[in-house]
């Protein structure tokens, strides 16, 4: 279930747009969810229904409409490599591949042990860094080499649970 | 060490792709470093003086203050007229005529919109203007607000950019606290408040009535046109939706005039344009210059084509605008008028540069696949066409092309463009027709031989 902390975020959301408009706010309350369950359920999605006053068929084409919302659980971290063609051009399929062989799973996977999910992405709007990943939606990594890749895979296994 | 620690090693600070000095008379970009992106830096190199300068009269600054008669909304719109000021987002649209269509005397809220959706491939330059220049956007919209009649405004951020999304809240609580948003700014009559909301990756969302569905809650399809934004925009009021580096402009037009601005740039192409330069270059990153800076200085700037290999194409406006040859590009100025008469776009200023090493089917390809993934599946069109290009190009790419593929891309190409609601149709047909024209012996080379042409690629 959302937490009371969530939910005053929700309200401070909601509270951008006009009284009649709450509506307004599901991309943000969805994000929220997001980052404090990992995923959006049909639970969830009920639940910011509810919230905003939508009907629940209408929050769910907002999460299957845009690419960063978690439609199942996804691992400890979700890596979100950036193969568009500026970043084609400088590395930024050569890093997928780099961490589909440290990972030792393909892209779209899930590591066994949950802690890595490794997707491809479009393009972050940060060519000029390629190449570029995004972390859990938030934490953009620039210029990553495979040094660099290996030293935030490692440095995040080591980190475990802190 | 804490997760949190281990990722911050890896953020981008700006300092290869933006204070790297080698920007041409920068005024968006100027004097920045990471660090002094707040309102007390902000207004050390100037900042909010030129709201101050409109709010004048209202705000009962002393009658011996040069500026103390402020100006007028049609004053401030007839300004930017005249300073040339064309929309940065893509379109070219010039800004002062866009802002002349909303209705000034309509009774009902009125809104402004931000279109900071970044996610034209090759295009990286907003991101930096919010990270390191927030204020410079906030100051524009206000202005963009009084010289329109606006009380609410909405910065719309791409959702991959979540931790600029955050520093321009910051900025805006810095803002409120002063007093330069909210009710009765700097202690004149005029109200406006703005609120930061953000994506979750949809290209599509960059396309302004898709933006707009998306700031009202829902999936970003867009709308048909007319009618515009202007008469029915957000929540169905009148609305004006401007690209960040559009309103990042608008202080430095009010502070030295319209005429100074378009001196800045060429006719027709007034003042500075960030270029967000990646590809094939020593130096990717964004480059502020004068509109009409050639093309070869550009690149120079950008420390020249990559180890020294010869340049084959470029991509001048963002993944959307058609290829040029290398050749070609090398004659151009950059600004509206050169890129067009070569054939393409100035579109977003984003440049991506193709060295003698790339094959422009694999190119071609990952864009293609690109705007199958992102296209919203509204207009038929575009929904089975984009897939239809991208699923030709991958065969050819794999060494399963026909002889026939080639007029049948045109042929696809041709029947997208003009025929769906919004300009995604358009754009991914473009490149398509470009890449055939310009390098067809490379498409036909794959066709018969199964193979590259070029087999470098990397």
């Amino acid at each position: 279930m959302i937490s009371e902390e969530s939910k005053v975020r929700f309200a401070q959301e909601v509270a951008k747009y006009p009284e009649d408009q709450k509506q307004s706010a599901v991309m943000a309350c969805l994000a929220i969810v997001q980052q404090e369950a990992g995923y959006v359920s049909a639970e969830s999605e009920a639940m910011v229904a509810e919230f905003l006053g939508m009907a629940p068929m209408a929050v769910h084409e907002v999460t299957t409409f845009y690419n960063m919302y978690n439609q199942q659980p996804v691992g400890k971290y979700k890596l979100n490599v950036c193969t568009n063609l500026p970043c084609q051009l400088r590395d930024g399929g050569k890093a997928l591949k780099h961490l589909e062989h440290k990972l030792d799973i393909k892209m779209g996977e899930t590591t066994p042990d949950g802690m890595f999910t490794l997707q491809q992405c479009e393009c972050l709007g940060a060519c000029a860094d390629s190449p570029v990943l995004l972390v859990n939606d938030q934490t953009m990594c620039s210029f990553m080499s495979d040094d660099k890749l290996d030293q935030l895979v490692d440095g995040l296994r080591a980190a475990g649970d802190k | 060490m804490l997760a949190e620690q281990i990722l911050s090693q890896f953020q981008a600070t700006g300092v290869q792709t933006c204070f790297h000095g080698r920007h041409i008379n920068p005024q968006i970009y100027a004097d920045l470093n990471g660090s002094n992106w707040h309102l007390k830096d902000y207004e050390s190199r100037g900042g909010y003086q030129a709201l101050r300068k409109i709010l004048a009269k209202n705000s009962g600054v002393t009658a011996d203050d040069a500026t103390a008669s402020g100006m007028t909304p049609d004053q401030v719109v007839a300004v930017v007229k005249e300073s040339g000021l064309r929309g940065r987002g893509g379109a070219g649209f010039p800004t002062g005529l866009k802002w002349s269509f909303m209705p000034r005397q309509y009774a009902g809220q009125k809104y402004l919109v931000c279109n900071s959706d970044e996610g034209e491939p090759g295009t990286c330059k907003d991101r930096e203007i919010l990270q390191f220049n927030p204020h410079m956007v906030i100051e524009g919209m206000i202005i963009a607000a009084y010289a329109m009649g606006i009380a609410v405004g909405y910065n719309y951020i791409h959702g991959e950019i979540f931790k600029t999304y955050l520093r321009f809240e910051e900025a805006l609580e810095e803002a409120r606290a002063a007093g330069l948003l909210g009710p009765n700014i700097l202690g004149s009559e005029f109200s406006f408040q703005l609120h930061a909301a953000h994506g979750y990756g949809a290209y599509i969302c960059g396309e302004e009535t898709s933006l707009l569905e998306s700031l009202e809650g829902k999936k970003g399809q867009p709308r048909y046109k007319p009618p515009f934004p202007a008469s029915f925009g957000l929540y169905g009021k009148p609305t004006t939706i401007n690209n960040t580096e559009t309103f990042a402009a608008v202080p430095w037009i009010i502070r030295n005039g319209g005429q100074a601005y378009l001196a800045c740039g060429k006719p027709n192409s007034g003042g500075t344009k960030i270029f967000s330069i990646s590809g094939d270059v020593e130096l990717p990153g964004n480059y502020e210059v004068p509109m009409g800076t050639p093309f070869s200085q550009l690149l120079e700037l950008a420390g020249g084509v990559r180890s020294g290999r010869q340049l084959k194409a470029v991509i001048p406006g963002g993944s959307s605008s058609p290829v040029l040859p290398g050749s070609i590009m090398m004659d151009c100025t950059m600004d509206y008028d050169s890129i067009a008469k070569a054939g393409s776009m100035l579109g977003s200023g984003a440049v991506i540069v193709l060295d003698d090493s790339r094959c422009m089917v694999k190119s071609l390809q990952r864009l293609s696949y690109f705007y199958m993934h992102e296209s919203c599946g509204q207009c038929t069109p575009c929904r089975e066409g984009t897939g239809w290009l991208s699923r030709v190009v991958d065969r050819i790419e794999n060494g399963h092309g026909r002889v026939t593929d080639l007029d049948l891309l045109d042929n696809v190409a041709e029947n997208i463009m003009g025929r769906t609601i919004c300009a995604l149709g358009d754009a991914a047909a473009m490149p398509v027709r470009a890449m055939i024209k310009h390098f067809r012996p490379e498409f036909e080379y794959h066709v018969e031989h199964k193979t590259c042409m070029v087999p470098l690629y990397v």
